[in-house]
């Protein structure tokens, strides 16, 4: 793999490539579509979003595709990230100061690497979620050809689908949270992809001083 | 219109109140089938198919008198035929109408999540209001009798409905107007259940059947439309009519205590995160020289 020029020019840090970005929003607009159309079916005091997004046969129809793209970009999100979100040793050490993280004591955080143990558990979370949405999706999709002999999964499915979908409802509330509000600077990386140094210093030592040694190394 | 709201006692997928929740008084209806005098003629199924206007479909010859495995969207009533060994080796051939049983708690409407798509009249119909419905197919896994059927042209699902337009003008259904040796009665559910109860003892006490007896499952609050059975120990028999049928157990769970679980767990995160902010707010890095652009704040 060719390293990236992560350091830019301009004196920011390249945290996102273009491709990532894509990627992260694909995933992004397709599960917010997911959870509104799924939030519709879930609770009849939420059927009226169905309707405002074009009517619930419309949405109906639409969700279960909407699923196979959300699904197609974390399985891209896995080609480009995996190998960064294996979990380390140094992530024990992480989740023991996690009051600290949440207390924004970020000076007493042990120093992690590109992604952190939550980011981490994040990635994970939504992965295998994600597979198992799209198991019980795929026979939600298509009851009428289930037959009665296999019912059991259908049974199955209409517990699997909305649990799967709660716990990845809680990852997205912390997710969307912590990058639109709380990390000041998280946003931006997503958008633009790059953070200033001091960010990546602050939130990704590790990282940070890993691709400070492999540009001196490539000078 | 305003009649049949008035008629309504459940709703699918409806928030708040049902508008004619205890408004009417109506009797309960119900239709008996007499399973020891039924012939297995098919009267009944061409009844359903004229009156109802439905397209005609392929049958499906499977060394069986049955028309086809199961009802179908555009078959709803069907004649299951099972050649049933007894314990002491004769053969019984056990014929059985099947249709919508029409439940008293019914499992398809429990699981609809359209407003409106599944309502269940006073009178104790269960009416798909194809209109309304999206499609989805829950009902299908909310029923433990295998009744809905998707339509996969009108991409909706169909059953039987009580002939809930000829009732409502004070008509039999079709299928109780054709049968040929009265097996199939109407009328209301005490009336019925007393006719039932009556030939049940009758094939007990002289017809030599032990073990007859009427089927009106309670796990789904009793149904309107019930059996006389031969042997009521062994519904099974009769074509798969399940011995203690519920709404299956997960959904069950999926439209109670998950619901709730999950609504105030969606709830108290929202409240939890908003409360973080307020107590802590943002994580603001300072700018070292190298990052004048700043992070977009
Ligand atoms: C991965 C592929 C997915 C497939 C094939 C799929 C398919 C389906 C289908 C067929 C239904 C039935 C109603 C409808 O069609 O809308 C459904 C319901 C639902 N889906 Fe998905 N889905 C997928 C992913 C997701 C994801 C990522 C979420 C995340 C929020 C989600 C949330 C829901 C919810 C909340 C419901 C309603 C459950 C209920 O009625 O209780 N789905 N899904
Ligand atoms: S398919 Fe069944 S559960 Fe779904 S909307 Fe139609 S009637 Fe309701
Ligand atoms: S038999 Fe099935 S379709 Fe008919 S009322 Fe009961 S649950 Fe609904």
């Amino acid at each position: 793999m060719t390293p990236e020029p992560h350091l830019l020019p301009n004196g920011r840090v390249l945290r996102y490539s273009y491709r990532e970005r894509l990627v992260h929003w694909l995933a992004g607009f397709s599960y917010v579509y997911l959870l509104l159309t799924g939030l519709a079916f879930w609770s009849p005091w939420l059927f009226w979003i169905a309707v405002v997004l074009g009517g619930a046969t419309v949405s109906r129809e639409l969700h279960p595709w909407a699923g196979l793209v959300f699904v197609a970009a974390v399985l891209m999100m896995y080609r480009m990230w995996a190998s960064g979100m294996k979990e380390s040793p140094a992530d024990a050490a992480w989740w023991k100061a996690v009051r600290h993280y949440i207390r924004n004591e970020d000076e007493q955080m042990p120093s992690a690497d590109r992604f952190n143990p939550g980011q981490k558990l994040l990635f994970w979370g939504f992965l295998w979620n994600g597979l198992l949405l799209l198991l019980s999706g795929v026979i939600l999709w298509f009851p009428q050809y289930i037959p009665w002999s296999l019912r059991f999964l259908r049974y199955l499915a209409v517990i699997v689908h909305p649990v799967c979908a709660l716990l990845t409802i809680g990852l997205f509330i912390i997710h969307v949270y912590m990058g639109a509000a709380i990390e000041r600077g998280a946003f931006g990386s997503v958008i633009r992809g790059d953070v200033s140094r001091a960010w990546a210093d602050r939130h990704h030592h590790t990282w940070y001083r890993q691709l400070l040694r492999d540009s001196e190394a490539r000078k | 219109m305003s009649q049949a709201t008035l008629g309504i006692r459940a709703i699918s997928g409806h928030a708040g109140s049902v508008p004619g929740a205890g408004v009417e008084r109506g009797l309960e209806v119900c239709k008996l089938i007499d399973t020891t005098t039924c012939i297995g003629c098919k009267a009944c199924e061409v009844a359903c198919l004229e009156w109802n206007g439905l397209t005609f479909s392929e049958t499906t010859f499977d060394n069986s008198y049955q028309t086809m495995p199961e009802t179908s969207w555009n078959y709803w009533n069907l004649i299951k035929f099972n050649e049933h060994e007894r314990e002491d080796g004769s053969m019984a051939l056990l014929m059985r109408k099947d249709q919508c049983m029409h439940c008293e708690e019914p499992g398809c409407l429990a699981a609809c999540p359209a407003d409106g798509a599944i309502v269940q009249y006073v009178n104790g119909i269960v009416d798909f209001q194809q209109d309304h419905c999206i499609g989805c197919g829950y009902c299908i896994t909310g029923c433990p009798f295998n009744i809905p059927k998707f339509s996969p042209t009108a991409r909706k699902v169909f059953k039987c409905t009580l002939c809930n337009d000829r009732v409502t003008q004070g008509l039999e259904p079709a299928c109780i107007k054709s049968c040929p040796t009265g097996c199939l009665h109407f009328g209301s559910k005490t009336d019925m259940k007393d006719l039932a109860d009556k030939r049940a003892a009758q094939l007990r006490e002289h017809s030599g059947f032990a073990n007859a007896g009427v089927y009106d499952p309670p796990g789904v609050g009793g149904t309107h439309v019930i059996y006389v059975l031969h042997d009521s120990t062994n519904p099974e028999a009769y074509g798969g009519l399940p011995k203690n049928p519920t709404i299956p157990l997960t959904v069950q769970l999926w439209k109670t205590p998950l619901k709730w679980l999950g609504n105030l767990a969606i709830i108290g995160g929202l409240i939890g995160v908003f409360a973080h902010y307020l107590r802590f707010g943002p994580k603001i890095v300072e700018e070292d020289e190298n990052g004048k652009q700043g992070a977009r704040q």
